[in-house]
């Protein structure tokens, strides 16, 4: 008879800050560029180069520790993490081991069973490396240091996730707490949020932890979950057969489905970390640590209630707005701008959740401002423009934030209000189709909204299509 | 001006001379040039020289101090500078083959201040590789002699900038002081040197060797000149989080000769087993004329001096073996050509870059961090850092200064230390507490041995005390003087 | 000596270190490091019980850097010192499988 197995899951969370410059050194974080131009003397590890620390990383990952109901560490220094590889200019990382900025916290997450509390066993302050590219034309390796130095926070949780699910659930409470801290865009696809699986199994009931592995190259939920179900099987069919599992670092390929041991011989994973000499500790006061706690921002369930005190909107659409708080800050601040919630709130769910999953983004990549949607809800209300057109403005806007008022008023899009130029030509359609006039005449219903079709035609979408049915019917009498 | 003349002048009695139209930058650097063209070939006190460069900067600065641009005290003087200190645009080498190509695309803090300053850099001076080493013989690019006996060793590992000061091949020098770095060659050669407490100097652009205990200083021919580069080259740097704003910077107004009621204190334990009887006459004999000046000297137990050693090679060699790990033949530097893949390209390059003291460092740094003996080893070690750091605070309770040599012997033959490391190690036994203490300390000539080799003086002040320092050091400077 | 540097202890430091030791520089590495460990070791002689380590010698602490773009694009010197380089990037030997 099978055995029962449980799957012990922890997780290595590294999060990308959302600073202009890198940790140590006053070079842009922005994405792109060409190889090694946001590079300098620190991030690329020159000779008689010095770290000096950004305070806006220590800001977030205190902020970020707040938010997990973490300890922070009031005295606090980085550590160098010693070894050899060309992404990592210094050949050390400066990161933190004995005293990390926060400790002992944790998050809730909803399960299955009701909710859970997931231990977070520190954060750490440290810095990315750079990028390595395989050259295939000289079979060599290429390195890029525009990313080494980029500001990471890596949160360790405790080993209390059991499931994929569960884990997921973990990743997605995580994003939401930094994305609403405004500590980093969080996209796992782009690397900004990445995270590393530690695994083990274990029978039914057991006390004692098994041997666990880590798994690297998660970039997408999919990915993680995949990987999950493949290295818990692999464990299983390793005890199952009587074999050892090997405490070691395995590679996800996620296009073959499988993982393999990062091992070689020339891999010591003997770090030793000590105290960085260039470095002044960290003295962080009461006061500090009061006013961080002053700014922090109202978190998703909070929204979340106060949405349904507030605002006359479904549940769901507060679910979907609040899932993001880029979307959040748009749907308040245009609700601030005088639109009404509802009509803000269908713009949210309707279209620009279409557009999305048309292009493939983020609700992080929403570009539009709210003065523009606001300007959009007041030109649609007022009937200036009909429904088709202010959907065609908003695709606009979507990619481009354009001022609606504008746009209409550039490409002529208002609808005609001028009652003599709409009864000519609504005269003419009559004129024109005198078979579904005669339907009409005759009691088919129908045929009128085919005659507001032609009309709105020959306006060419510029004309408010239950005016036009109004006036139809009148002159058809 | 005459050459000799000129070349006999101290720094700043050069800077006046300038400044008073007696003579000129250029004509100064002309001096230093003919100088080294006459004795380098003999001493070899320097990496690099940029003749030039010097005197088309000489040219130049000529021009600004005519023109009342620059004013300062060491305007148009030439000096030299370690080769551990990056110069935007000329090689900085560390005196290894692994850097032996390197050209730094930025100039260090304390250089940029001597430029700023109106000094007009001459070259790069020869070193103990990567800073490590007592006698400059480690240099990649061979060794230094004493000027004052060219058969001995200039000491290290800045000995290449206090032979050019000795030799007269420039007006001054800086110099880096890891554990003794300074202070040691400014004793062997006769000249002055200090450094400074840890955080005054910034350290950007010095490339790191123990980053808890190395600081930038000067070696120089007088005290009065050590007083006028330390405050030239002093700055407080956002570049360097070690840095410190102090705002007693003006260490020239120290420059008084009166040691009346200055409490110094001789450690007994400076004074015993090891310690040459020379060396320590003479030392004896310096305390001796202060005390007649009214300085109240007394002997006291300052505890923990042999268990220096052992703290400074864990710790030292412990942050070299990291800051080390960047020389790696991908960025920068010497780069073995022959490899077969990334791990043999890294231990190729490593190895064949660097010489066997270095090396010997590293590995030592390497075993002390290594999991399993980090706390046994390196903890241990930053542990009786703190309680050599609580002797000397309570020492500084009672003294203002305290007095004693600054090595065991005087210059040791050429060839004779390398043999045995662990002797070599032992003759800094005076010197390295002061660097994990952070203390100031200074080295000034206070004799000769039989053989004629200068003996020093040293003098350690409490953090941020470098004017008691100075002090007591012109005082005692000018009483010799005044002896001979 | 107290400290026998055994074979296996070089050839591990020698791995943490990335240095390729001769056979001869191996037995000399063995010899000076088990030389400077006993040394090291005299500071057993002191009790350090309740002695808090000290890694950074006087109290500078909160050193910070405004978050501020102050660089531009310095690739040129980056790379100026490169032994290898293509493509604006360093060349080194292949680190993919």
């Amino acid at each position: 008879m099978a055995k029962e197995y449980e799957t012990v899951i922890g997780l290595e969370v590294h999060v990308e800050l959302a600073t202009k410059t890198k940790i140590f050194c006053g070079c842009s974080t922005a994405f792109g560029g060409r190889p090694n131009s946001h590079t300098c003397p620190v991030c690329t590890g020159m000779p008689g180069s010095l770290p000096v620390l950004n305070g806006k990383v220590l800001e977030y990952a205190v902020a970020v520790g707040l938010a997990t109901n973490c300890n922070i560490t009031q005295y606090c220094k980085f550590d160098r993490k010693n070894y050899f590889y060309p992404d990592n200019p210094q050949n050390y990382q400066i990161s933190q081991l004995y005293l990390p900025i926060c400790r002992d916290g944790y998050v809730e997450i909803e399960t299955e069973n009701g909710s859970k509390k997931v231990g977070i066993h520190e954060i750490h302050m440290e810095e990315d490396a750079g990028k390595l590219i395989h050259d295939e034309w000289e079979d060599c390796t290429l390195v890029d240091y525009n990313r080494s130095g980029v500001p990471l926070i890596e949160i360790v949780s405790e080993p209390d996730m059991r499931s994929a699910k569960e884990v997921i659930a973990y990743l997605e409470k995580l994003r939401l707490i930094i994305q609403y801290l405004g500590a980093s865009d969080c996209k796992l696809q782009e690397g900004s949020m990445r995270a590393d699986v530690n695994l083990s199994v274990r029978e039914a009931g057991a006390q004692e932890f098994g041997t666990r592995t880590e798994m690297k190259n998660l970039n997408s939920f999919r990915a993680i979950a995949r990987a999950i179900d493949g290295e818990r099987e692999r464990q299983i069919d390793l005890l199952e057969a009587g074999k050892a599992v090997v405490q070691e670092t395995r590679r996800w390929d996620d296009a073959k489905e499988t993982s393999y041991a990062m091992r070689s011989k020339e891999d010591a994973q003997d770090y030793r970390y000590f105290p960085d000499p260039d470095l002044a500790p960290l003295c962080i006061s009461d006061e500090y640590l009061e006013e961080l706690k002053a700014k922090q921002p109202e978190f998703r369930t909070e929204k979340m209630k106060r949405y349904q005190e507030e605002f006359d909107i479904p549940d769901y659409d507060i679910e979907i707005i609040t899932d993001s708080k880029h979307m959040a800050d748009i749907f308040e601040a245009t609700v601030a701008l005088g639109s009404q919630p509802k009509k803000v709130s269908n713009w949210l769910m309707g279209e620009t959740l279409r557009l999305l999953k048309e292009k493939e983004l983020d609700p992080e990549d929403l570009r539009f401002s709210p003065e523009n949607l606001a300007k959009l809800i007041a030109l649609t209300e007022s009937k200036a423009i009909n429904s088709t057109v202010a959907k065609e403005v908003f695709e606009v806007m979507f990619e481009e934030d354009v001022d609606p008022e504008q746009y209409v008023e550039e490409k002529s899009l208002k609808t005609v209000t001028d009652e003599g130029a709409l009864q000519k030509t609504v005269e003419e359609v009559i004129a024109a189709n005198p078979q579904s006039v005669e339907d009409y005449r005759n009691g088919k219903e129908k045929a009128i909204g085919f005659l507001v079709g032609q009309t709105m035609k020959a306006m060419k979408g510029k004309a408010d299509p239950a005016g036009v049915n109004r006036m139809l019917k009148e002159l058809l009498g | 001006m005459e050459k000799k003349e000129l070349l006999s002048l101290s720094a700043t009695a050069l800077g006046a001379a300038v400044k008073a139209g007696k003579t000129t930058a250029v004509e100064a650097m002309e001096a230093v040039l003919g100088q080294i063209e006459e004795w380098e070939s003999i001493y070899h006190c320097y990496v690099t020289i940029g003749k030039e460069a010097a005197l088309a900067k000489a040219a130049d600065v000529q021009k600004k101090i005519e023109a009342g641009e620059l004013t300062g005290p060491l305007a148009g003087v030439p000096a030299a500078v370690k080769d551990n200190l990056c110069t935007e645009g000329v090689l900085t080498t560390c005196s290894s083959k692994i850097l032996e190509n390197f050209v730094p695309t930025f100039s260090s803090e304390a250089v940029r201040n001597l430029e700023r300053a109106g000094v007009v850099l001459i070259g790069k001076t020869n070193m103990d590789e990567f800073a490590m080493g007592s006698t400059t013989e480690t240099s990649y690019f061979g060794v230094t002699k004493n000027p004052r006996n060219p058969e001995h060793v200039p000491g290290g590992s800045s000995g290449g900038s206090a032979a050019a000061v000795a030799a007269q091949e420039c007006f001054f020098a800086l110099g880096s002081d890891t554990g003794g770095s300074i202070r040691q060659p400014a004793s062997y050669c006769g000249v002055v040197g200090m450094k400074p407490t840890y955080g005054t100097v910034s350290r950007y652009g010095l490339i790191a060797y123990g980053s808890s205990l190395d600081q930038i200083g000067p070696l120089t021919k007088t005290v009065e000149d050590c007083a006028a580069v330390l405050e030239a080259i002093t700055s407080h740097d956002c570049k360097d989080s070690t840095s410190v704003k102090r705002e007693d910077t003006d260490f020239t107004s120290a420059l008084v000769a009166d040691v009346k009621g200055m409490r110094i204190g001789i450690p007994r334990d400076y004074f015993g087993e090891g310690l040459d009887p020379e060396v320590k006459a003479a030392v004896l004999k310096a305390a001796d004329l202060l005390k007649e000046q009214g300085a109240l000297v007394e002997e006291f137990d300052l505890s923990l001096v042999e268990y220096a050693i052992p703290t400074y090679y864990t710790i030292a060699a412990a942050e070299a073996s990291s800051n080390l790990e960047r020389f790696d033949g991908i960025k920068y530097g010497y780069r073995a050509e022959d490899a077969a893949g990334l791990h043999q390209m890294y231990k190729r390059t490593r190895s064949q870059g660097f010489g066997p003291e270095v090396k010997r460092r590293i590995m030592l740094g390497s075993f002390v961090l290594s999991s399993g003996y980090y706390d046994a080893y390196y903890l241990k070690a930053l542990k009786v850092k703190a309680m050599i750091k609580k002797a000397f605070d309570r020492a500084f309770l009672k003294y203002d200064c305290i007095l004693g040599p600054v090595a065991p012997a005087t210059a040791p033959k050429l060839g004779e230390s390398l043999s045995d490391p662990m002797k070599m190690y032992l003759g800094d036994i005076y010197t390295i507490s002061v660097n994990l203490a952070g203390l100031p300390g200074i080295s000034v000539p206070c004799g000769t041995d039989s053989k004629g080799l200068p003996i020093g003086l040293q003098l350690i002040g409490d953090c941020f005390q470098e004017k008691k320092l100075i002090r007591t050091a012109y005082t005692f400077e000018r009483l010799r003087k005044e002896e001979a | 000596m107290a400290n026998m540097i055994s074979d296996e202890t070089i050839e591990y430091v020698g791995i943490l270190a990335k240095l390729e030791l001769s056979g001869e520089e191996k037995e000399a590495a063995k010899k000076s490091m088990g030389e400077m460990l006993d040394y090291i070791d005299k500071l057993n002689e002191l009790n350090t019980t309740d002695v808090e380590p000290m890694s950074h010698v006087f109290p500078i602490q909160n050193v910070f850097r405004e978050d501020e773009v102050t660089n531009g694009d310095e690739s040129a010197k980056t790379l100026q010192n490169a032994p290898s380089q293509k493509d604006n990037m360093f060349i080194v030997p292949k680190t993919f499988d």
